[in-house]
């Protein structure tokens, strides 16, 4: 009988334990990325190569995703917009839709599939082949040399893709709206000019990216180094890289968004 | 300490949390010398290595390396001590993104300022003494297990080491390979006054180059000699690495139930 109920809350109280254990190593990790990123910034370069691979090599999605987010959002706006009359206000709906939400977040998931991967592959792969054992006995600190470049340039990359993202969204909502589906061009442009506010939305959405970035690269980051040296191991990781940063994303864009926009 | 020994270990004990690897280890690495570690897969070899380079810290027993005391030093001072070491790794541990000139010029640009031209002569130096100046913008991929090493090898004396630590420098290569890198070591200690630790588990290669043996085995050295002392020991231990044989002081069978009762016979009638 006790035997039973130790081994009940045996059961909880592990993967519990484990969890904090697990949080608890993340948040140090977190905090010696920011501590070492000194070397980031006096050889920016490194941090650039990064930028290349994280977010130059993610456009093509970007780009695409966005248009058909734009094209969908102009089609589905349309016709809702229609039924009051106010079809004019589509480029308000548009844009604000993406700035504020879809383009910080939508950019964020699609980032942390096509980058974060990426990222937490070649971390655990440089790990399980002693590339980063190599590199700390050739008195280079890994931290530094090869982890915090990439933070950096996530950070830098994501708000840049998200902006891109509402742009081309934008755009693929005015080839649907005004090209296709006839709603006047200026009123487009001049009603959306008119109700997107650069501090209230854009300024906001820029933030948004910037958690965003943050969040999925110390998350990809840490599961890469964190991940055992094997086949299995790497690839266990990178499936935890995208679950566990798409819901933070999710979760957190929640709470950025309750506290940006409640007077609104 | 004598300053003869560059590496100095002293009752040396190291446990993975509960689970004892290393029980009072004692091992002198003279300078100039080929040193050999050898011992049975997961005997702890590779952890000594690893306490030497001051990647790991000793539970008990101190590990020096040219007077100065691993487990002592702060991040700085370790990271000094390591550039004065190279290290190959079991599969040389190249770094895939960049190409083999690249890989034996790293250490150079992050630790230097020496000018391009001069990293470019020496990177060529360096891959010519391993035979591989032809193959310098190669990437890693594109190298053989063999070559893959040699330029490991090359990696690690690029900024002329004192110490070069090797880990299995010979599992997985074919004979012509094996006997290119077991002679590169020795060639290597001999004309750059290096001194080499060499942990391993090939008998026949590496008594050919060394200059004394220690084995390891359940974490204590089991014996140890020149390599003609080591051919001619009567420990039972060294007699079954050396033969390869089957059963002896290290058992064939992992310890199990007794046989006839994993089987159930005895509950048969």
């Amino acid at each position: 009988m006790m035997g039973g109920l130790a081994r009940f809350f045996a059961a909880i109280g592990h993967p519990v334990i484990d969890s904090i254990e697990r949080l608890g190593f993340a948040s140090r990790f977190f905090g010696l990325i920011l501590l070492r990123s000194g070397t980031s910034f006096l050889r920016f370069g490194l941090v650039i190569r990064e930028i290349f691979s994280a977010g130059v090599l993610s456009m093509l999605i970007i780009i695409v995703s966005g248009l058909f987010v734009g094209m969908v959002l102009g089609l589905q706006g349309y016709r809702t917009l229609q039924t009051y009359g106010s079809a004019d206000s589509l480029g308000v709906l548009v844009a604000l839709s993406l700035v504020r939400e879809l383009g910080p977040v939508v950019a964020a998931l699609l980032f942390a599939g096509r980058a974060g991967t990426a990222m937490t592959t070649e971390v655990g792969l440089m790990k399980a082949t002693e590339q980063l054992s190599a590199l700390s006995m050739m008195a280079v600190d890994p931290m530094a040399r090869i982890i915090a470049p990439r933070f950096w340039g996530a950070v830098i990359a994501m708000p840049l893709l998200a902006a891109i993202f509402s742009a081309v969204g934008v755009f693929g909502g005015y080839l649907v709206g005004v090209v296709l589906l006839g709603v006047d061009d200026g009123t487009f442009w001049s009603q959306m000019q008119a109700a997107v506010d650069f501090r209230e939305d854009i300024l906001n959405g820029v933030i948004k990216s910037l958690v965003f970035g943050c969040v999925i690269s110390a998350i990809a980051l840490f599961e890469g180094y964190d991940a055992p040296p094997t086949a299995e191991g790497v690839s266990r990781a990178t499936t935890r890289t995208v679950v566990t940063s798409s819901l933070a994303i999710l979760a957190l864009d929640f709470v950025l968004t309750a506290f940006m926009f409640k007077g609104v | 300490m004598s300053n003869d020994n560059l590496v100095e270990i002293r009752d040396l004990s190291f446990a993975y949390g509960n689970r004892p690897i290393l029980k009072g280890i004692n091992l002198t690495a003279p300078r100039g010398k080929v040193i050999a570690i050898m011992g049975g897969s997961g005997s702890g070899k590779t952890t000594l290595l690893r306490l030497i380079g001051g990647q790991l810290r000793p539970d008990a027993g101190t590990v020096r390396v040219d007077g100065q005391q691993v487990d002592q030093l702060n991040t700085r001072e370790l990271y000094a001590l390591r550039r004065k070491m190279g290290m190959l790794f079991q599969f040389g541990a190249l770094f895939t993104d960049l190409s083999v000139f690249d890989n034996v010029a790293f250490q150079m640009r992050e630790h230097t300022d020496l000018p391009e031209a001069l990293i470019h002569d020496l990177v060529l130096m360096k891959l010519q003494a391993v035979g591989l100046r032809g193959a310098s913008q190669l990437m890693p991929a594109e190298l053989s297990g063999g070559m893959a090493r040699r330029v490991a090898l090359a990696r690690a004396v690029a900024l002329d080491p004192m110490l070069i630590m090797y880990d299995e420098p010979f599992t997985g290569l074919d004979p012509i390979s094996l006997g290119v890198i077991g002679n590169l070591i020795r060639r290597m200690t001999d004309t750059l006054g290096l001194t080499s630790i060499i942990v391993t588990h090939d008998i026949q290669e590496s008594l050919k180059i060394v200059d004394y043996v220690y084995f390891v085995s359940n974490g204590v050295i089991e014996a140890e000699g020149t390599p003609a002392e080591i051919l001619a020991s009567p420990a039972p231990f060294v007699h079954q690495f050396i033969h390869g044989e089957e059963d002896g002081p290290v058992p064939f069978h992992y310890p199990a139930a007794d046989y006839a009762r994993d089987l159930g016979l005895d509950r048969r009638t």
